[in-house]
C-alpha cells in the first residue's frame, strides 16, 4: 500500500548531486512531493529532505539506489509517525482586508499566523506546520482576497535518530564500525532503515 | 619526462606513503598522464579533437610510456576499452574531446555501467568561462552522462587534477566496478600547476566499495546449504570482477553444487567442468532453466537476477530458499526477495562458506541436469551442431571453431542470434574469455571490444563473433586494426537478416517481416580495403579449413560464413513466461 514516506540523506556538498539523486527518482516515474536541501547539523555535510508516495517495497530500493551514490553518506527512510516536521507558508493579503475585518485578525490567531511584512497596499503573513494546517488557512483567506501563497518544501527530524556527527567521524576512519558498512537496521524491521 | 612516484600500499588500513619531492612546474595536461602511469595504464584508447588538444599535445612527449590507440569513433573507443578491461582485469581509459566526441561515448558508458566494467574517460571541455554559453562544441556532458556513470565529475581548475584523477581510478575498480567520466575545460588543461606528485586514492569518506561481511548471514547461508536436498547456484560475472574463480570453484566441488552461469558469468567455470550445468536464461539450457522451479535452495552468487535470467518473475523459484551473494547491497532484493542476503566480496564470502559446507555429493540431483541435457542433446543440440544437409548453421561454425581453438581463445561476441549461439556452445577453459555486451545489448560492440581485448590480452588468440547487422554499425573500426597492425580474427555469421528481430517476428508477430531484411556489402573486398585478408564460405566441406586458415593467417583475418537465413535459437522462454516453460522448439 502506497504511504507518504520521508527520505533522509546525508551528503557531501557536491555540484551535481542533486541530479544525481533526483534522476533516481525521475528514471521510475515516480514523482517527488517536496524537496529540501540544506546544511545538516554537522559541518561540510549536507541533508536532503525528500517526501514521496511509495508502498515501502520501492521506498526501500529506493534508498538503496540513493546510498549506493558516491557522494550520500546515508539514507534513511521514515512513515509519518516516526518524524516531526513542518512545512512554512507565506501568505500576502490586502492590508485592507486586515485591517478592516476583524474577523480576519481572529482567524490569524486561531491559525497561528505572524505578520512578517505590514505595508500599506499588503501585508504578509507566515505561518509553520503541517499540510493541512497551511492549507487551511489558504481556504481561510481565500474570501478575503489572497494575493499570493507560497509554501516550502518540509523540513523533517527523525524521532529516532542520534544526529549524525559521531556517524561522520566514522566515516572518516578507513575501517568504520560495522553497522556503518552494512546494514544496521535489516533485520530488525526498525523504525530507522539504513544499510 | 617522469617524476618519482610513490605509490600507497595495497593494504587500506595503511595511511599512504608519500615521499615528500620537490614540487614541479606541469600543466594540467602533464598532470593527467602522469596520473594514467601512477595508476600503470599502458594503453588509452582516444580520438582527438578542439577542446582536448592539450592533452593531445602533452601526449606527444610520453609516446614512450603510454600507448594511444587512435579509433575511428569514439563509440569504437570506449568499447575497446571495455574490451580491454575484459580480458586484462584492468581499467579501460579513453579520451574523447567535446560536445560530440563525449556524446558519441555515451552509448559505451550505458553499457559498462549495466556490465560493471570499469573504465576512466577524460573528456575535453570548452574554457570554464564559455561553459553555459553555447559555445563551439560545448555539451552539458556531466549531466548527459549522470545516469550511465558510477562516478563523473568536472574539473575547471587544474590543482585539481591529480586527486580527482586518483579519486576516479579507485571508484571505477573498487566495489562493484563502474565506467568513470571526468571532464575538464581546456583551460584547466593548460594551466600549470606545483605538482607534488601522485598519492593514489584508498578511502572515500561517503564510499564503502565493500560492506562488511556479516558472519550470522555466512553461518545462515552455510546452514541452508547443507540442509538442501538440491541445492542449485547460479554465478555471475561477479565471480570474474572479484577475481574469485578458484574460490567458486572449490566452493561447488566441496558441496557438490549443481551450477549454472549467466551470460555474463561465462568462462568463470570451465565448460568442462563435471558441476558446469550450463546457461540461464532466455537461451540458456533447458536443465537450468527447469531445475531453476525445482530446486529447494538457489544460491546466487555476483549475479542480479535479470530478466533475461528469471522470466517471469512471479513464477521463478517460489519453492526455493533463496541465498544471495553480492557486492552491491543494492542488488539484495532487487528482483528476487533473498532468504539470506551475504553482502560483500565474494573472494571473501566464498571461502567463509566452503568452511561450513559440509563436503558432499548430490549424485541423484545431478543426473537430473544430465536427463534434461540428454533431452536438449537429442531434440536441440544434435541438429545445430552436427547437421548434415541443408545450410549451414552457426552452430557448427562455433563448433568448429572450438575443435580449433581447444577452447584456449578469447571470443567476443556481439548482440543477437550469433551472440546467444556463441555463447551456448563456446568452449572455455580459461577465464575472462568471454567478452560481450550483456545488459545493454549493444549492437557493434564486438568489433571494437575484440581490438581492446587484443590489447589486453596481446598473447591469446582473439576471435570476434558477429552477425552481419551488428558489423555494419562499427566497422569502421577496421581501419583501426589496420593502423594498428593488429591480429584479431573476425568472424561474420551472415543470415541476411536481422535474425534475432526476425525469429521474434517469426513465432510471435505471424511472419510478418518488418525491416529485418539487411543486405551487405562485398565483406571481403571491403575488408581488402583495409588491408585485411578474408573469404566467404557457404559450403560445409569448406567450412573447417576456412576456419583453420582464419586462425593460423598471420594478422587479422575476416572470415565470412554463409549461414541458415531463418534459423532460430532454441531452446527458448518466451517473454512473459515462467523459466521452467521454456520452448525446445
Amino acid at each position: 500500500m502506497k504511504a507518504e514516506f520521508t527520505i533522509t540523506v546525508y551528503t557531501e556538498n557536491q555540484v551535481g548531486l542533486l541530479n544525481r539523486i533526483a534522476i533516481i527518482f525521475s528514471r521510475r516515474k515516480i514523482n517527488i512531493e517536496s524537496l529540501n536541501v540544506s546544511p545538516s547539523e554537522a559541518e561540510g555535510i549536507h541533508r536532503f529532505t525528500v517526501v514521496i508516495n511509495e508502498t515501502e517495497d520501492v521506498v526501500r530500493k529506493l534508498c538503496r539506489q540513493i546510498e549506493k551514490q558516491v557522494e550520500v553518506l546515508k539514507t534513511y527512510f521514515n512513515t509519518n509517525e516516526e518524524i516531526i516536521w513542518q512545512e512554512m507558508a507565506l501568505y500576502k493579503v490586502s492590508t485592507d482586508a486586515v485591517a478592516e475585518k476583524l474577523k480576519v485578525e481572529r482567524l490569524l490567531r486561531e491559525n497561528g499566523a505572524r505578520a512578517v511584512v505590514i505595508r500599506k497596499d499588503y501585508t504578509i503573513f507566515e505561518t509553520t506546520g503541517h499540510r493541512e494546517e497551511t492549507d487551511k488557512l489558504v481556504e481561510v483567506l481565500a474570501p478575503y482576497g489572497l494575493i499570493e501563497f507560497v509554501r516550502s518544501a518540509r523540513v523533517a527530524i527523525i524521532k529516532a535518530s542520534k544526529g549524525f556527527h559521531e556517524k561522520l567521524k566514522e566515516f572518516e576512519a578507513v575501517e568504520p564500525a560495522a553497522e556503518l558498512a552494512e546494514n544496521e537496521y535489516l533485520d530488525q524491521g526498525d523504525a530507522v532503515f539504513t544499510m | 619526462m617522469s617524476i618519482a612516484i610513490e605509490t600507497t600500499n595495497q593494504e587500506p588500513k595503511n595511511a599512504p606513503a608519500i615521499i615528500e619531492i620537490e614540487a614541479k612546474e606541469l600543466s594540467g595536461s602533464q598532470a593527467v598522464l602522469e596520473a594514467f602511469i601512477a595508476e600503470s595504464v599502458d594503453t588509452i584508447f582516444g580520438y582527438p579533437g578542439g577542446a582536448i588538444m592539450p592533452i593531445y599535445d602533452a601526449l606527444y612527449d610520453y609516446n614512450d610510456q603510454l600507448k594511444h590507440i587512435l579509433v575511428r569513433h569514439e563509440q569504437g573507443g570506449i568499447h575497446a576499452a571495455q574490451g580491454y578491461a575484459r580480458s586484462s582485469g584492468k581499467v579501460g581509459v579513453v579520451f574523447a574531446t567535446s560536445g560530440p566526441g563525449a556524446t558519441n561515448l555515451v552509448t559505451g558508458l550505458a553499457d559498462a555501467m549495466i556490465d560493471s566494467t570499469p573504465l576512466v574517460c577524460v573528456t575535453g571541455q570548452v574554457f570554464a568561462h564559455l561553459l553555459g554559453t553555447d559555445a563551439f562544441q560545448e555539451t552539458d556532458v556531466i549531466n548527459i552522462t549522470t545516469p550511465v556513470t558510477k562516478w563523473n565529475y568536472q574539473i575547471t581548475d587544474a590543482t585539481e587534477i591529480p586527486s580527482v584523477l586518483a579519486k576516479a581510478f579507485y571508484i571505477a575498480k573498487t566495489g562493484r566496478p563502474g565506467p568513470v567520466l571526468i571532464d575538464i575545460t581546456k583551460n584547466a588543461q593548460i594551466q600549470k600547476i606545483d605538482y607534488k606528485g601522485y598519492t593514489k586514492c584508498t578511502h572515500i569518506r561517503s564510499y564503502r566499495p565493500k560492506p562488511i561481511v556479516r558472519k550470522t548471514y555466512v553461518e545462515e547461508a552455510a546452514k541452508l546449504i547443507n540442509e538442501a536436498k538440491k541445492p542449485f547456484v547460479l554465478f555471475g560475472q561477479g565471480v570474474i570482477l572479484g577475481n574469485a574463480e578458484k574460490e567458486f570453484k572449490a566452493f561447488i566441488e566441496k558441496g557438490g553444487l549443481p551450477a549454472a552461469w549467466t551470460l555474463l558469468g561465462l568462462s568463470a567455470l570451465p565448460t568442462d567442468h563435471y558441476l558446469n550445468t550450463g546457461m540461464l536464461g532466455m537461451h540458456g539450457n533447458y536443465g537450468p532453466n527447469v531445475l531453476t522451479n525445482e530446486c529447494d535452495v538457489l544460491i546466487a552468487v555476483g549475479m542480479r537476477f535479470d530478466d533475461r535470467v528469471t522470466g517471469r518473475l512471479d513464477k521463478y523459484a517460489k519453492q526455493a530458499k533463496i541465498i544471495h551473494l553480492d557486492i552491491d547491497p543494492a542488488e539484495i532484493d532487487k528482483n528476487v526477495k533473498a532468504t539470506v542476503p551475504v553482502w560483500g566480496d565474494c573472494k571473501e564470502t566464498l571461502p567463509m562458506l566452503t568452511r561450513l559446507i559440509e563436503a558432499k555429493q548430490h549424485t541423484e540431483w545431478l543426473a537430473k541436469f544430465n536427463e534434461y541435457t540428454k533431452q536438449e542433446e537429442e531434440q536441440v543440440i544434435q541438429d545445430e551442431l552436427h547437421p548434415t544437409t541443408g545450410e549451414l548453421t552457426m552452430g557448427e561454425v562455433i563448433h568448429q571453431l572450438n575443435e580449433l581453438t581447444n577452447g584456449d581463445a578469447i571470443i567476443v561476441t556481439d548482440v543477437g542470434q550469433h551472440q546467444m549461439v556463441a555463447c551456448r556452445y563456446a568452449r572455455f577453459n580459461e577465464t575472462k574469455s568471454n567478452i560481450t555486451s550483456g545488459g545493454l545489448g549493444t549492437m557493434g560492440f564486438a568489433l571494437p571490444a575484440a581490438i581492446g581485448a587484443k590489447f589486453g590480452a596481446q598473447h591469446r588468440t582473439v576471435v570476434a563473433v558477429i552477425g552481419d547487422g551488428g558489423f555494419q554499425m562499427t566497422l569502421q573500426e577496421l581501419g583501426t586494426i589496420m593502423q594498428t597492425e593488429l591480429n584479431v580474427k573476425i568472424l561474420i555469421l551472415n543470415n541476411r537478416f536481422l535474425g534475432m528481430v526476425r525469429q521474434w517476428q517469426q513465432l510471435f508477430n505471424d511472419k510478418r517481416y518488418s525491416f529485418v531484411n539487411i543486405q551487405s556489402p562485398d565483406y571481403i573486398m571491403l575488408a581488402k580495403a583495409y588491408g585485411i585478408e578474408g573469404q566467404s564460405v557457404n559450403d560445409r566441406t569448406l567450412l573447417q579449413s576456412s576456419l583453420k586458415t582464419m586462425l593460423d593467417h598471420d594478422g587479422s583475418y575476416l572470415l565470412e560464413v554463409m549461414v541458415g537465413k531463418e534459423n532460430n535459437v532454441f531452446p527458448m522462454v518466451p517473454q512473459g513466461c515462467s523459466v521452467s516453460e521454456i520452448r525446445l522448439k
